[in-house]
């Protein structure tokens, strides 16, 4: 065991998958001679050279076009997006090509490529560095989406997503990147496809993910000081969804609130929530509830900020609202 | 109609060229040509559909570039792409097939006349946004150059060559790319095929400098004008360029003046091209041009050469058939590709 910084427990994920597989190369803005924004590739430069750790010119879409015929020819990319945020000068690259041309071309081409970096609600970064990806990319079809929250789950699934042979999108958030954990000293890989049951309980489920899975922890001091015992389920990956993860809580509480911090509109709540009215309805005793961003640019004042996203006592008044709403 | 750019000039009787290279430039071209009238044919009557692009007039481009490079080299086309695979290699029957909508074409039917793929003939695409297809063929390039200087694998020298428009060259990706493969000596042909009209916008109208290969020494990439009417001019430049990229030494923009004979896409009513303008590039038509040199220079008889017609003729028609007849893709498939199988 070690303890481990987040984006240390990244370094060590891309730095074994680099040593284990000669096809892996990163590339992005500032991955080399700088070690990345946030020190994930530092020395790997001087470790692997300048083809495998490669410094782009700052042209988002073109370099992960480049990434993309990289990967369709053999190589396995991992871009780094120096803020998630610059990949929206990317979207037709993710969408068109990572996502969908392996479905266009009939299977003639996989694209096995990681796309990867900060997103999030950072403190005071303004609106466009401040952006939460996951529920815009998460129409397209081909995606995996992934959502990390501990250095543990930071680096097993980090190498799981360089081993995947789809495109994985891979969201680390802006401000859990000193988080500390001991981690293991052997090698381990965490699946991308399963949830993460963080907490069992009997009264409520709630599900998160990403940094909120923090917000939710601390909720729940107060909620179990109210009496509830609630089911914590951290989602992991956001597309696809773990509904058997999902199904098996709600057969136990038949109450889900949702926690996220991307906006409300088109959110991922709102795509999980419908599902779960499809799926398990009868099981339901109340209304899924979710707590959203508010659907505004991330304003920079402080205070406006904090008001934007979802604090923890908002979630024990949430849980306590539902539970009391009961007959 | 603007004044006609002056076509370079290329000594055609320099060309090295014995006849079995003629014949086999002349029957690429040909079966391009043929396909695409057949294509025409088949729209009209109903048997293909949504946006169809033509190639007609262009041929020597794909021909001259192409059959100047190795099987086992790659190519990145754009949504005018069937003759691009046909000269890669990829059979008629699977370029019909797959304008079918059918299970045994090139894409299995899910990706129709602009997503032409093809793994086994290192065809990248088939793509339909401008621009898009040149940081993919950036990328295999790269590939080329991990292969060799970070792997240290010998062999790796494959070239890839990507094809677009005049259109494409006021697009942002376009001068990445550029800087990105001179940046990093790619092994890559970045190939123009200025046939001066993006649909309905002249290029003169679109492009504040209209001479595009000179957008390469901005970058200090060596870029060529040459007369895409020519195929015999187009082979000159392209084995210069593939042999420079293969020996190591960078990236090439080659621009090809030509011109397309049907409108952008048979959805095109075609109506801005002036029949002067149409007419004076007809008279170009490259097919003639490499027919009457190959009789002159006693490459070929009139009589060899009609039976090429004639084969390939039959050899499209083949294709329909095998179109025509083969499956629909199941729908117990409609999910299949979105991911990678095991």
């Amino acid at each position: 065991m070690a303890e481990t910084l987040l984006f240390n427990a990244l370094r060590e994920a891309v730095d074994e998958e680099m040593g284990r597989d000669e096809t892996v190369f990163v590339l992005g803005e500032d991955v080399g001679h700088y070690g990345g924004s946030y020190k994930v590739t530092k020395g790997l430069y001087e470790k692997y050279g300048p083809l495998r750790v490669l410094d782009t010119p700052i042209a988002e879409n073109s370099f992960t076009g480049m990434a993309v015929g990289a990967a369709m020819t053999g190589l396995r990319p991992i871009v780094e997006g120096m803020n998630m945020g610059f990949l929206l000068l990317a979207f037709n690259q993710i969408a068109n090509n990572a996502g969908m041309l392996p479905y266009t071309s009939g299977g003639n081409y996989h694209i096995p490529m990681v796309i990867r970096g900060p997103g999030g609600v950072g403190r005071q970064l303004g609106a466009e560095h401040s952006q939460r990806l996951e529920a815009y990319f998460q129409a397209v079809p081909g995606l995996k989406i992934v959502a990390c929250s501990t250095p543990y789950n930071a680096k097993g699934l980090l190498k799981s997503a360089i081993r995947d042979k789809n495109p994985v999108l891979f969201f680390e958030h802006v401000l859990l990147y000193n988080l500390k954990e001991d981690l293991p000293s052997d090698e381990y890989l965490v699946p991308l496809d399963k949830a993460d049951v963080v907490r069992s309980g009997k009264d409520v489920t709630i599900l998160t993910y990403s940094r909120m899975r923090h917000h939710v922890l601390q909720a729940v001091k107060g909620i179990e000081a109210q009496g509830f015992d609630p089911e914590v389920i951290d989602l992991i990956s956001l597309k696809p969804i773990d509904y058997d993860t999902i199904g098996a809580s709600i057969r136990k509480t038949h109450r889900v609130i949702i926690v996220e911090e991307c906006m409300r509109t088109g959110g991922i709540a709102a795509e999980i929530i419908a599902s779960i009215n499809d799926r398990f309805f009868d099981e339901l005793d109340a209304p899924v509830m979710r707590l959203s961003s508010q659907d505004i640019p991330t304003p920079y004042n402080g205070r406006l900020e904090s008001l934007t996203i979802v604090q923890p006592k908002q979630i024990v008044e949430a849980v306590e609202k539902m539970m009391m709403a009961q007959v | 109609m603007v004044q006609e750019r002056t076509l370079p000039t290329f000594q055609a009787i320099s060309a090295k060229l014995d006849k079995q290279e003629g014949l086999r430039l002349y029957e690429d071209m040909v079966l391009g040509r043929y396909f695409e009238d057949k294509c025409a044919e088949m729209y009209y009557r109903g048997k293909m559909f949504g946006f169809v692009h033509l190639y007609n007039g262009q041929e020597a481009v794909s021909t001259g570039v192409i059959k100047s490079m190795r099987s086992d080299d790659y190519v990145c086309s754009t949504y005018r792409d069937h003759v691009h695979a046909l000269s890669a290699g990829v059979s008629a029957n699977a370029v019909m097939a797959e304008l079918f909508g059918k299970e045994t074409g090139c894409s299995k039917g899910r990706g129709g006349s602009m997503h032409m793929f093809s793994k086994e003939h290192n065809l990248l695409g088939g793509f339909a946004f401008i621009g898009e297809g040149i940081p993919v063929a950036l990328g295999a390039a790269f590939q080329s150059r991990y292969r060799r200087d970070a792997l240290g694998d010998t062999s790796a020298d494959q070239v890839t060559a990507a094809f677009f428009g005049d259109g494409t060259t006021n697009n942002g990706q376009f001068f990445e790319c550029l800087n990105m493969a001179v940046l990093w000596k790619l092994p890559i042909l970045f190939v123009v095929e200025n046939n001066k009209w993006a649909i309905g916008m002249a290029h003169e109208r679109a492009s504040s400098q209209t001479e595009i290969y000179r957008k390469a020494s901005v970058f200090g990439m060596p870029g060529y004008e040459v007369d895409g009417m020519d195929v015999l001019a187009v082979r000159e430049v392209a084995q210069a360029a593939v042999a420079r990229a293969r020996a190591g030494e960078g990236p090439t923009l080659i621009e090809c003046l030509t011109y397309r004979f049907r409108g952008h896409s048979l959805a095109d009513p075609d109506e801005l091209r002036s029949q002067a303008e149409k007419d004076e590039w007809q008279a170009r038509d490259p097919l003639v041009r490499l027919e009457a040199y190959l009789i002159e220079q006693n490459l070929a008889d009139d009589a060899e050469l009609k039976a090429i017609k004639k084969r390939l003729e039959a050899h499209i028609e083949d294709a329909v058939k095998f179109a025509e007849s083969s499956p629909e893709p199941s729908p117990d498939e409609l999910h299949r590709y979105i991911f990678a199988e095991d």
